[in-house]
């Protein structure tokens, strides 16, 4: 990608501008990610740069972990601020979220990978239309599935349950489920099935021998996909869950409706921890999926 | 050409017919297969698939008035208007009975859709009611209900409620369309526009659309470079680029909103920057956020890394070797992309441009959040109907009209890139 040596001034400027360019999305694509994090550790109820962070040498009265303490739901005196309302909130809405989303994330790891099995079969009959149908919850805008779930389920009284939530979470990650798992699949070699079935293997066991150990990075990354489809969804749960069923992104919801705090700005910072977390798991699993894809096919 | 082979007499060990017996396998694979995906077919169809019918259902439903005014409305449907001004007298005698013994609950809600068709019904039928109940306490039945119910309120001889009442005899209403495009009734059954300051979804689904274009036009220029940046650099580097293109990917919807909300206001990091640079001075701080400026930066970053994917896909594959090889045959650079690297990566661009757009127009948290009050788009309006105004069938009707605009681009898309065809990550 570097210039080559005969280059003329005019492609030198090109490229360079061209480099520029590229930073600045690069720039504009995190930086807001990042802006928020030292803000989160500032002592100012508003979300901003003090002068006091700014300054150099560091000021150390500028920063202080009290929203993080806020957030935990320790209200002690040095906490409270004025402005700021301290609460359990963010910590009932830590647990919702985790239950919820773990709770989704299996049902739908288990159905996705599953109903995947069956559609990377050769013989799958109807499978474009199949597929169609298994996709069209990543498809359809949330606040369309969100007012005809409100509707449905408001019928069979399944509205401000956990249940009724968990069940449109379910919905709305199998997709990605089933696609991870469908690719993990492309390049599986099914004589392995054939292999241990001739040695006497019945489905269930070759399934968690043979074929579950080798598609088992996209098993994974497929329920990280669908735990952060769940983890990070509000819409839904804000028609669906009661008043009181907090979970984290109706609560950062309700903090950049009602208060503005920097306690958002913890829970965001936090966030972006887990998600850095999860993109990283999902970039290993990859490249250990596709050498083992590559080893097979040696 | 095809040889003919008979395979009639092909028999297997056990006398079947090869090819009755081949197709018996086959139909138990094809079970089999169908087998496993049908548990979490089910799970899709009950709790995803139905309830969209259901809402779309909703969108033309009216049986509920029909259930708490059957008499009424058959004996409507029995008016001559060309003869008699006003409604016979069964009218009004099944309309007396319906709203003296019918169950309040339904009353009232039968009532509020009344008032999507004309306003004043409520009222109307309050007053009325209340007149109704006493007589009916008292024991005291008129001889005639027409003059009964014209003496309780004088809009009983008004004949436009009546001309009104005919939108609602029939199980289906396209009502909630036409209000969803600010169409109406007039009092002759005509469609007609409504009123000027009444008009908000037609304006709202034009923003809706202009905001997608602009938002798929932004991407696509800031994500062009970036992407064949990526697929051109050595694999070590691209990947570690790529970091910068996933995070946001993975990060909750809501952080980077609200980062956007700090980035973006008047006392905001990008205002405190240029204040600080001097470009502006301290009370001329722009007001980037709360309008539809803020939706539009903040989407494109949001949609961004789903146009430089499948733009980075498609450009990985093209051999760098055409770019040299035209320019070896005399192109000048700006030629040679334009005319040989440019038309390789449309597939790219429609692909992301589609699932930019189509992601666009259904958003909703960051429009609502971030928009204020000029930048809130369609999904908005089907929000506030569903919680705060409980006008159920337009808040379908909007849903409705999303999910076809919306289906129309995926169907597109389906032909371009085909749907099995997405990616993640």
């Amino acid at each position: 990608m570097a210039l080559p040596s005969y280059a003329t001034p005019v492609q030198r400027t090109y490229y360079y501008a061209y480099l520029f360019f590229c930073s600045v999305v690069f720039f504009f694509l995190v930086a807001p990610l990042i802006a928020i994090v030292p803000i989160s550790f500032s002592v100012s109820p508003f979300m901003v740069f003090t002068d006091g962070m700014l300054s150099w040498p560091p000021d150390p009265d500028a920063w202080s972990l009290r929203w993080y303490q806020n957030m935990i739901g320790n209200c002690s005196a040095d906490v409270v601020s004025s402005t700021v309302p301290c609460s359990h909130k963010w910590m009932t809405g830590t647990v919702n979220s985790f239950f919820i989303g773990l709770t989704a994330t299996f049902i739908a790891t288990t159905l996705g990978t599953i109903a995947a099995l069956g559609l990377s079969r050769p013989h799958m009959p109807y499978k474009g239309l199949i597929m169609a149908i298994l996709i069209s919850p990543m498809i359809v805008p949330l606040i369309i599935t969100a007012a005809g779930m409100f509707f449905f389920y408001a019928r069979i009284n399944l509205v401000y349950t956990f249940t009724g939530v968990i069940l449109a979470h379910v919905a709305l990650a199998t997709p990605f489920v089933v696609i991870t798992v469908t690719a993990t699949l492309v390049g599986f070699d099914m004589n392995m099935v054939k292999a241990s079935q001739s040695l006497g293997a019945r489905p269930v066991r070759t399934f968690f021998k043979v074929i579950m150990p080798l598609i088992l990075p996209g098993i994974i990354s497929g329920a990280l996909f669908a735990f952060i489809t769940s983890f990070d969804e509000v819409v839904i749960v804000m028609f669906m869950a009661s008043l009181d069923q907090l979970t984290i992104p109706k609560q950062m919801w309700a903090g950049i409706r009602q208060e503005i705090s920097p306690v958002i700005l913890c829970m965001a910072t936090c966030l972006v921890a887990l998600s850095i977390f999860l993109l990283t798991t999902v970039e290993l699993l990859r490249r250990r999926s596709e050498r083992l894809r590559g080893i097979k096919s040696r | 050409m095809e040889v003919p082979i008979s395979t009639a007499e092909l028999l297997t060990t056990d006398g079947v017919p090869l090819k009755q017996s081949l197709k018996k396998a086959e139909r138990k694979n094809k079970i089999r297969a169908f087998l496993l995906v049908f548990p979490l077919l089910l799970f899709i169809i009950v709790t995803f698939v139905m309830p969209i019918g259901d809402m779309l259902l909703r969108s033309v439903d009216d049986t509920q008035i029909n259930t708490v005014f059957p008499n009424t409305f058959s004996e409507f449907k029995k008016w001559d208007k060309e003869k008699d001004e006003l409604p016979p007298e069964e009218v009004y005698k099944a309309l007396f009975e319906e709203l003296a013994y019918g169950d309040k609950i339904q009353v009232g809600r039968a009532l509020t859709r009344m008032n999507y068709s004309k306003s004043g019904w409520k009222s109307l039928i309050k007053n009325t009611s209340r007149a109704i109940k006493k007589a009916v306490k008292k024991n005291e039945f008129p001889d005639s209900y027409k003059d009964f119910l014209i003496t309780a309120n004088d809009k009983w001889a008004d004949p436009t409620f009546w001309y009104a009442m005919g939108q609602m005899v029939n199980n289906q209403t396209p009502i909630y369309y036409y209000n969803a495009i600010d169409m109406t009734y007039d009092q002759d059954q005509n469609v007609i526009r409504q009123e000027e300051n009444r008009r908000v979804y037609v304006q709202t689904w034009i923003k809706t659309l202009k905001v997608s274009v602009y938002v798929t036009f932004f991407c696509l220029v800031l994500g062009f470079p970036v992407a064949h940046l990526l697929a051109n650099l050595p694999l070590r580097y691209s990947n570690l680029l790529m970091i910068f293109v996933l995070l946001p990917f993975w990060t909750s919807l809501l952080v980077r909103t609200t980062a956007w909300i700090v980035m973006l206001q008047q006392q905001g990091v990008i205002n405190g920057i240029l204040v600080w640079l001097g470009i502006l001075n301290d009370d001329g701080r722009l007001s980037m956020v709360y309008n539809e400026t803020g939706t539009l930066i903040a989407m494109t970053q949001i949609l961004l890394p789903f146009m430089i994917l499948p733009l980075y896909s498609v450009m990985r594959v093209i051999p760098k070797s055409h770019m040299r090889a035209a320019q070896n045959l005399g192109a000048k650079p700006a030629t040679a992309f334009w005319k040989v690297y440019l038309p390789q990566t449309i597939p790219g661009m429609s692909a992301g441009g589609l699932l930019v757009f189509v992601l666009a127009i259904g958003y909703f948290i960051t429009p609502e959040l971030v928009g204020g009050k000029d930048g809130k788009l369609i999904g908005s309006w089907i929000a506030y109907h569903l919680k705060t105004t409980l006008n159920w069938g337009l808040c379908a009707a909007l849903g409705a009209i999303l999910l076809g605009v919306m289906l129309i681009f995926y169907w597109l898309y389906n032909k371009i890139v085909g749907i099995d065809n997405i990616k993640l990550g």
